[in-house]
């Protein structure tokens, strides 16, 4: 059978990795190219890169960082952060990505996933939203999580899958930095409304955070995280091998 | 020299990256004459099937692999490239592949279970159904990458490993010297380096 993938995250700003990483026998432990590596050799099933600043800043792709990461590494690698056009699917797919992830850009452009997914094919595009409970519903959050579009998440999910979406990424805004595990409840109401794959992300604090995910909710395909990993809080490996124990087939 | 045939469809970045890290000298070239001087082919290919076989055929490309690979010389078809080795494929119509294996290439959409998500996309696990050349570095159970939303079927006589959705999919195929896999070994890690590694190696 398919297994869980478990995804890091790598934020990116000019070619760095932001919001620190703190790993034993790594010399540059802000060089895009030596955490992709890692996690690569450490388990990792899939690598988001995202440009933080690209959404709001309107800057360029990392695309010779990207190439280099994808000359070297060799599991699939998502593009996401100021994804507007086709134009900026066409730069980082060159450059080796496998999968591009918009977010705020289809909410700018309503074509772009259909155009890029008759472009690229379903497999090739990303659905990554932002939601946040607002007077007891989902509401789509743009501009990194800090806007509220009014848009319903799962209608916004539903419309982008039959567009042409082939994965879907939830970050839930409410549980993200929290550390208290992912939003089963909201996972629950994306992965009952779609079937095309879907990633958590926001609130792993832990490994039992992912058996939770897993176990409660067996449609869910991956788990998402950043810091964790980043500061070796959890290590992919124990991870998977934890989720192995307790019956969640893995790629160990 | 390995040629890897660029005919206009999909992207060689990685697969070009993962041959050159394993030390493989390898070109990109839809010429016809580069094509007859290499030692190995690999047909790579993403997308439609109509429209990748149509782009083949338009430069002239299709009777060139079918008769170097009848001469003996190493083909690797990845992905959309293995389905073109049968005969035909049914995905969304009715068109013909290179023919050099026997099977067909079909949806599956109805034929799995309707719980299971299309395209299958992620890791799965190889199950060895032959014994081949092109296992010899990697162990039964070892995951690799797949994403497709069709496959190989009626493909008993070249079969070597299968994958577990909801059914057994084809996931490698494999006559004489002729080689396919479903998946991306470009994208499989340490695993998908090895098959590459040991198709390098095929008849040296």
């Amino acid at each position: 059978m398919i297994t869980k993938r478990i995804i890091p995250c790598l934020d990116v700003k000019n070619g760095r990795v932001v919001k620190g990483v703190n790993f034993k026998g790594l010399n540059d432990v802000s060089s895009p190219i030596e955490l992709a590596r890692y996690y690569s050799e450490n388990g990792a099933d899939e690598l988001v890169f995202y440009d933080i600043t690209a959404s709001f800043e309107g800057r360029q792709l990392f695309t010779d960082i990207l190439k280099e990461v994808a000359s070297q590494i060799f599991i699939p690698l998502t593009v996401g952060g100021g994804i507007n056009t086709l134009d900026d699917f066409d730069r980082v797919l060159k450059c080796g990505a496998d999968k591009v992830s918009v977010n705020s850009g289809a909410i700018r452009n309503p074509e772009l996933i259909s155009e890029a997914a008759k472009r690229y094919g379903d497999q090739c595009v990303v659905l990554s939203v932002d939601i946040k409970r607002v007077d007891g519903s989902f509401h789509v959050f743009a501009k990194g999580g800090r806007e509220d579009t009014g848009i319903e998440a799962i209608e916004w999910i539903k419309k982008g899958v039959n567009d042409g979406a082939g994965e879907i990424v939830v970050n839930s805004i409410d549980t993200d930095g929290v550390k208290g595990g992912f939003d089963i409840e909201m996972l629950t109401a994306v992965c009952n409304a779609v079937n095309v794959p879907v990633i958590a992300s926001g609130g792993a604090g832990n490994i039992q955070h992912f058996v939770d995910l897993f176990k409660t909710l067996p449609k869910v395909d991956a788990g998402l995280a950043a810091s964790i990993f980043h500061f070796g809080e959890v290590k992919i490996n124990d991870l998977k091998q934890t989720l192995k124990d307790n019956g969640v087939i893995v790629r160990l | 020299m390995i040629a890897i045939i660029d005919y206009g469809v999909g992207n060689l970045f990685s697969l070009c990256s993962s041959f050159r890290s394993i030390g493989a000298d390898i070109t990109v070239t839809g010429d016809i004459d580069e094509i007859r001087r290499a030692d190995k082919l690999v047909l790579p290919g993403v997308g439609a099937f109509r429209d990748a076989a149509a782009k083949l055929k338009e430069k002239g490309l299709d009777k060139v692999i079918v008769e170097e690979a009848a001469h003996g010389k190493p083909l690797l078809g990845i992905c959309l490239g293995m389905q073109m080795l049968f005969e035909k494929s049914f995905e969304y119509g009715e068109y013909n592949g290179l023919g050099l294996l026997k099977g067909q290439v079909i949806g599956m959409d109805g034929t799995i279970p309707q719980s299971l998500k299309i395209p299958h996309i992620g890791w799965n696990a190889l199950h060895f159904t032959k014994s081949n050349p092109l296992f010899k570095y990697i162990n039964e159970g070892d995951c690799v990458y797949f994403v497709h939303s069709f496959y190989a079927y009626g493909c008993e006589a070249s079969l070597i490993a299968t994958a577990e959705y909801g059914k057994e999919i084809t996931a490698a195929v494999a006559k004489d010297n002729i080689f396919g896999c479903q998946f991306h070994p470009e994208k499989s890690g340490e695993v998908g380096l090895k098959i590459l590694k040991a198709f390098c190696e095929f008849g040296d």
